[in-house]
């Protein structure tokens, strides 16, 4: 497929091929526009709305806007940025997240997030909800404490593995991560080698017993921001 | 009647509050130090994996989060059935411990002994702190900084970070000492080790120097407990417990750390969120304990480092061959261990286990486990229930400051009768309290160690149960 729309981010000049979003051009382009809950190979979900940009103007996420010749992006811009960075916050607050001892420290794509933005505390209250940790799987754990809702395990499951494990239920506040069982994770046909299970973007899905394996300094963001991989690949091929 | 309303507590760190209980006669008849406790702490764990406690349990203290991860991570060991390290794993661990035995000793004795040593308990408080030690001794100011810095150098090498590290994991360790981070903790070991040797010398001057004073100032009779290795030698990371009486005789030895509760209980009391543990075979009323660096230089045989033998040697001619009950020989004991742990730093950075490769192993599950290690301010007792579903369903910590709970007590009774006249807190009496709590380093400070102050509040009550006065020394100083 021909690169043969045009469109500017920031001002730069992108090309892309037709049916393609705007986070999958920029990415394309070397351009990093923040993401939660969207990930490559998966439907688009347009849930966390991390990914917010404004496209002629008007605010959209990124990750669902396909791109549409002569568009004008703009992407990182101060507005935007204190928009995301609000957006972070307050899945902080909605969750308990201690990263202090959250084995996905280093590793977490929320707390990476917060560091590429400049966030050392979060400015709203704390909701401190209770949550359950599900244990009840041999192999594999769901900790509702660390759950965002953003999806790509239910999406996953259903787009990759070909199962149908998680799903959600309720709405607005109420809205939460569940699986289809009557009881419990381990009651459902969930089995440790779905991809589902590396597709959380927190410490909410995790394969149980790795824990602390990997030391601090050398988890995937200890050294490199989030984002950088994309930022430097177009870097590379120029 | 007036009581005492202490808020219910989930937090890690806090201030002492005392209270002081007079008799008809308004003469002491009692000395209460309260505590934050933990016990917040062991119910939020409770169904949580149980690979996370080594981590999680570091939130319970800023100041000696190692010593929980180790000894978390020991009982964990358990769990997986991978007690049995290999020597990377072991040796990684124990240079932690030492690294953190350093800097925590360091920070204690430099920081907050030795204003009151160096200057008198009765001096003026605004000179009695770190900054009167480092405009008067600007040398010892520099060392105990840098020998608080180095033994957070030797954490961050083995636990990843200075504070809140991740590097023992169940059954073993996450990385092992590369070459470049030896080479770096290389570079100023001798001197840490000369350093070591003039604090040891610092304290015990200070301790003959001063026996007069330290006989009589918050000094009792008491038994002792801690760990040590199988042929008697003194081991901060392993080993069986041993208690011994006043005199040295021994109550029990070698006791199998999973057997802690055959000859370990703790006591309730109605006015107090900390418990009281003692040694069943005595009774509450005679079973109570010291623990810490006193302690573990009174139950050891020997210590299996030079220098650090040699200064026991000295430390136990100066109480006759029999064990030292003085309160204020906890900063000499103190400093032993800070040298034993530097000597054995260096043993260990060149050690070419630390470069080996073979971190983790694993063995049949269990579901219940201890972990025990003596930290830097004692005995340290970590007990967990796990369900097959990996989900910790009990935790009961005795951690090192509650295990001195009665013995500070004591200490401060027997300050107050010295030191009360009347029914009136004095400066006096709330600075040489302090100085009586201080000396076992009790945990309720972590919150303040930096600053160099201790909060302390204390109150007088008399034998009806009336507040006859109140003072408080801390932050704003
Ligand atoms: S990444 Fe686009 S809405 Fe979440
Ligand atoms: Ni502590």
């Amino acid at each position: 497929m021909a690169n043969d729309i045009s469109f500017t981010i920031d001002g730069v000049e992108v090309a892309a091929a037709p049916g393609q979003t705007i986070i999958e051009a920029a990415e394309a382009a070397g351009i990093y526009i923040p993401r939660l809950c969207h990930k490559p190979g998966l439907e688009p979900f347009g849930g966390c709305r991390v990914c917010t940009v404004k496209s002629n103007g008007r605010p959209c996420s990124a990750c669902t806007q396909p791109v549409a010749p002569g568009m004008v992006v703009e992407n990182d811009t101060e507005e935007l940025r204190a928009l995301r960075r609000d957006l972070v916050e307050l899945l902080f607050v909605e969750g308990n997240h201690f990263c202090m001892f959250c084995e996905k420290s280093g590793h977490c794509e929320l707390q990476a997030l917060a560091y590429r933005f400049g966030i050392a505390a979060p400015r709203f209250d704390y909701t401190w909800p209770a949550r359950q940790v599900d244990m009840s799987h041999p192999d594999i754990l769901v900790d509702h404490n660390r759950c965002i809702l953003c999806g790509r395990c239910v999406r996953t499951s259903r787009q990759v593995d070909g199962k149908n494990v998680f799903q959600f239920v309720g709405r607005g506040h109420e809205k939460r991560l569940a699986v289809n069982a009557e009881a419990d994770l381990g009651a459902t046909d969930a089995a440790v080698t779905d991809a589902a299970v590396g597709a959380c973007p927190v410490g909410a899905l995790l394969k149980k017993r790795i824990g602390f394996a990997t030391p601090v300094g050398r988890r995937p963001y200890d050294e490199r921001p989030i984002g950088t991989d994309i930022e430097t690949a177009a870097a590379r091929k120029e | 009647m007036t009581r005492i309303v202490i808020e219910p507590v989930t937090r890690v760190e806090g201030h002492g509050k005392v209270s002081i209980l007079l008799d008809e006669g308004n003469r002491v008849q009692q000395a209460r130090l309260h505590v934050v406790e933990f016990r917040g702490f062991e119910r939020f764990v409770q169904g949580r994996p149980y690979w996370e406690m080594p981590v999680a349990v570091q939130r319970l203290c800023g100041i000696c989060p190692v010593s929980h991860h180790l000894a978390a991570v020991k009982a964990m060991d358990r769990i997986v059935g991978g007690e049995k390290l290999t020597p990377t794993a072991e040796k990684m661990r124990r240079l932690m411990h030492y690294g953190q035995m350093f800097q925590s000793h360091a920070l204690h004795f430099f920081h907050l002994a030795s204003p009151d040593l160096l200057f008198g308990f009765g001096s003026d408080a605004r000179k009695r702190n770190v900054l009167g030690v480092a405009a008067a001794h600007p040398e010892l100011g520099r060392q105990g900084i840098l020998m608080r810095k180095y033994g957070q150098e030797v954490i961050k090498a083995t636990a990843g970070k200075k504070i809140h590290g991740t590097g023992a994991i169940p059954g073993g360790i996450n990385k092992n000492l590369s070459i470049a981070e030896r080479d770096a903790l290389l570079v100023d070991i001798a001197q840490m080790v000369r350093w070591g040797e003039s604090a040891v010398a610092l304290a015990r001057d200070y301790t003959l120097g001063n026996l007069e004073l330290a006989v009589d100032f918050g000094s009792f009779e008491s038994n002792h407990l801690s760990i040590v290795r199988a042929d008697g030698a003194m081991d901060l990371y392993d080993g069986g417990l041993r208690a011994i009486d006043k005199d040295g005789n021994r109550l029990f030895d070698h006791l199998d750390n999973q057997r802690y509760r055959d000859v370990i209980a703790e006591e309730v009391k109605s006015w107090s969120y900390m418990k009281f543990p003692f040694l069943i075979a005595l009774g509450p009323a005679a079973g109570w304990y010291r623990v810490g660096p006193l302690a573990r230089i009174n139950t050891c045989n020997f210590i299996d480092t030079p220098k650090a033998e040699a200064a026991r040697k000295e430390f136990v001619k100066a109480s006759g061959g029999k064990p030292n009950n003085l309160t204020l020989a906890y900063h000499w004991a103190r400093m032993i261990e800070t040298l034993h742990s530097i000597e054995k730093i260096e043993l260990l950075l060149h050690d070419k286990d630390l470069q080996g490769t073979d971190l983790v192993v694993k063995g049949d599950r269990r579901e219940e486990a201890v972990g025990i290690i003596e930290a830097p301010r004692g005995t340290l007792i970590h007990h967990y229930k796990v369900d097959r579903n990996d989900r910790v369903t009990m935790c009961n910590l005795i951690v090192s400051t509650t295990n001195n709970n009665e013995s500070m007590n004591r200490a401060v009774a027997s300050v107050a009768r010295k030191y009360l006249s009347g029914v009136e807190i004095t400066e006096g009496l709330l600075n040489h309290v302090e100085v009586a709590i201080r000396a076992y380093d009790p945990c309720l400070s972590c919150a303040t160690h930096a600053l160099g102050q201790m909060p302390l509040q204390i109150e007088l009550f008399d034998a009806a149960g009336r507040l006859l006065d109140r003072k408080c020394k801390g932050m704003a100083q």
